[in-house]
């Protein structure tokens, strides 16, 4: 009895707050907009019994969805959203690994140091680390004034409200979910690996091709993953460094809700993007496993 | 075999200055004196005085420290109980449903939470204020929770425990008196991610919120909307400076911790 109520109490949370709404979610996309409140129909009709819920359920269709298909800003916003996660991912990687790898290499006291210089940003406000951008990119920013002082442009660059930007942004604030993976990854690495390699003739780049990059696959794999999926349907970035150049489905979302109230269409693009999500989510978890077996 | 090349040292130097220097322009410029975020002025602490004036911000700072003490002690509990039962409790039906949904949200974009959680109020008639926001936040943190709480647990000797069953302290005597001590660095640890996680949540809050409560992040946004302003780097810099003492004294308290732990544990061999 005690441990029915011991699974119960968390179980039924997640059930109500976190599995019945996505239900909620999947049904409002099947409804249409309307005038009244809240603003979509069917509304289920208890009181009419059982003819009131196949009304209700007659009434719900995949209109919404077929709207979607349709109309290209929505798959253009998929598709942009795609690229710049892909995107900008590489570039974290292309800057983290390097970091993670330098990492290991220093000395063992200065170690947890360098550790922790990577995780105190994670800890920072995420808005206020967007937020500091706005000040650098702008057109009279402090990147443009360094630039222009030193002769290297005479025009100001335009940055900010460009994809550019919303790149930077990214790479800025998900760097450290990068770094720890990998660095994990390549502190585990036995050195005598490298110098059997190095005994047996390789140079030391080619060490590295070879046998440390190999190694750290797995927190490479990780760290792209954990870049990836909530980079897809970022929201901050795009709106606060984007302006109106950049399409991404999760400021797609937030405008058809919050400006058109269009609820029922917001609800079909969060179903859409949640059958997006669902294969990266579960390549990641594969990984995840993995690598928890190979080191159990 | 370990030593640092030049290219170590400057990916290294590259790397962290990337990290930091948003960071240490934003807080050098709140002590600008010019409202022109861009035109050096002189130094002057007028946009600190100005922030302790702007109701409306300390309004909504409170509102968001009300909303993050309480979200962060509901999630720490629900998160330690669901950590227990993903880690002991063997099975049951529906655990794979169950361990789903713990790692669900944390990867979950936080449009799609907050949407769908915004339905729920309004479909069982939640007016929306601080109330919801706590629900809200108790959901997605509670998971953050239970990740670090169970790793924790999972490496735990559990015949600590069965010792103390084996001695006669009820299950939740053993709990209380030998298994959360050992786990409770995990448990106070996962307390202040939830506690962070909810400062600086702006898109769930702003789905969740009505118009009675509006947190930091909320307003931060819809200020900076409109562009560079002093007053937010002020408040960017309060922020800054909260939590880097935070997690210094934090990770300089465990680590004098694990000191004295290892002198104690010398002593008692020697003893």
């Amino acid at each position: 009895m005690r441990r029915f109520a011991l699974i119960a109490i968390p179980y039924f949370w997640l059930l109500a707050l976190f599995l019945v709404p996505f239900a909620i979610v999947f049904k409002i996309s099947l409804s249409d907009i309307a005038l009244s409140i809240p603003p979509y129909l069917p509304q289920l009709d208890l009181a009419k019994g059982w003819e009131g819920f196949t009304k209700f359920l007659g009434a719900l269709d995949f209109e919404n969805f077929e709207f979607l298909m349709m109309d290209d800003l929505y798959y253009k916003a998929y598709l942009s959203s795609l690229k710049i996660a892909a995107v900008s991912t590489f570039f974290t990687l292309l800057i983290g690994y390097p970091i993670a790898y330098a990492m290991t290499r220093a000395s063992e006291e200065w170690r947890p140091t360098l550790l922790m210089l990577v995780i105190l940003p994670f800890w920072t406000s995420f808005l206020i680390r967007v937020y500091a951008w706005i000040g650098i990119l702008g057109q009279e920013g402090f990147l443009n004034q360094t630039l222009m002082f030193l002769g290297l442009t005479s025009e100001p660059l335009i940055i900010l409200n460009t994809p550019i930007a919303v790149y930077i942004g990214i790479v800025y604030t998900y760097l450290p979910f990068m770094i720890l993976p990998i660095y994990s990854a390549l502190e585990k690495l036995d050195d005598s690996l490298l110098e059997a390699a190095e005994d047996l003739g390789c140079s030391r780049i080619k060490a590295f091709w070879l046998v440390t990059f190999p190694l750290s696959r797995g927190g490479i794999i990780a760290g792209c993953f954990l870049v990836f999926i909530p980079t897809l349907g970022e929201f901050v970035i795009p709106s606060l460094l984007g302006g109106s150049n950049t399409l991404m489905i999760g400021k797609v979302l937030w405008d058809e809700f919050f400006s058109n109230r269009d609820w029922p269409l917001a609800s079909a693009v969060a179903v859409i993007l949640l059958l997006i999500l669902i294969i990266p989510i579960i390549l990641f978890q594969r990984n995840e496993q993995k690598q928890r077996e190979s080191e159990g | 075999m370990r030593r640092l090349t030049w290219f170590n040292t400057t990916s290294l130097t590259l790397g962290f200055a990337f990290l930091y220097l948003p960071m240490v322009i934003l807080v050098i410029y709140s002590f600008n004196s010019s409202k022109l975020v861009t035109v050096w002025a002189g130094f002057s602490t007028k946009w600190y005085g100005e922030l302790m004036r702007n109701e409306a911000f300390l309004d909504a700072a409170w509102v968001t420290i009300k909303v993050a003490v309480l979200s962060s002690t509901f999630a720490t509990v629900l998160g330690t109980l669901a950590a227990y039962v993903l880690v002991r409790a063997g099975r049951f039906w529906g655990r794979t449903l169950f361990s789903g949904m713990i790692y669900a949200p944390l990867v979950m974009p936080e449009v799609i939470t907050g949407l769908s959680l915004l339905l729920l109020f309004i479909g069982i008639g939640l007016d929306r204020g601080v109330m919801t926001i706590v629900l809200a936040h108790t959901t997605f943190s509670m998971c953050y929770v239970s990740v670090v709480v169970s790793s924790r647990l999972a490496t735990f000797d559990m015949s600590l425990e069965e010792a103390a069953l084996d001695l006669g302290s009820t299950p939740f005597e053993a709990f209380r008196l030998v298994t959360l001590p050992i786990i409770a660095p995990a448990v106070i640890s996962g307390w202040l991610l939830a506690f962070t996680l909810s400062l600086d949540d702006l898109v769930i809050a702003s789905f969740t919120s009505g118009p009675s409560a509006t947190t930091l992040p909320i307003k931060i946004f819809s200020a900076v909307r409109l562009g560079v302003s002093p007053e937010i780097n002020a408040l960017s810099t309060i922020m800054i400076a909260i939590v880097t003492i935070g997690v210094i004294s934090a990770s300089l308290i465990s680590k004098r911790a694990a000191v004295r732990q290892r002198l104690e544990e010398q002593q008692a061999v020697r003893s």
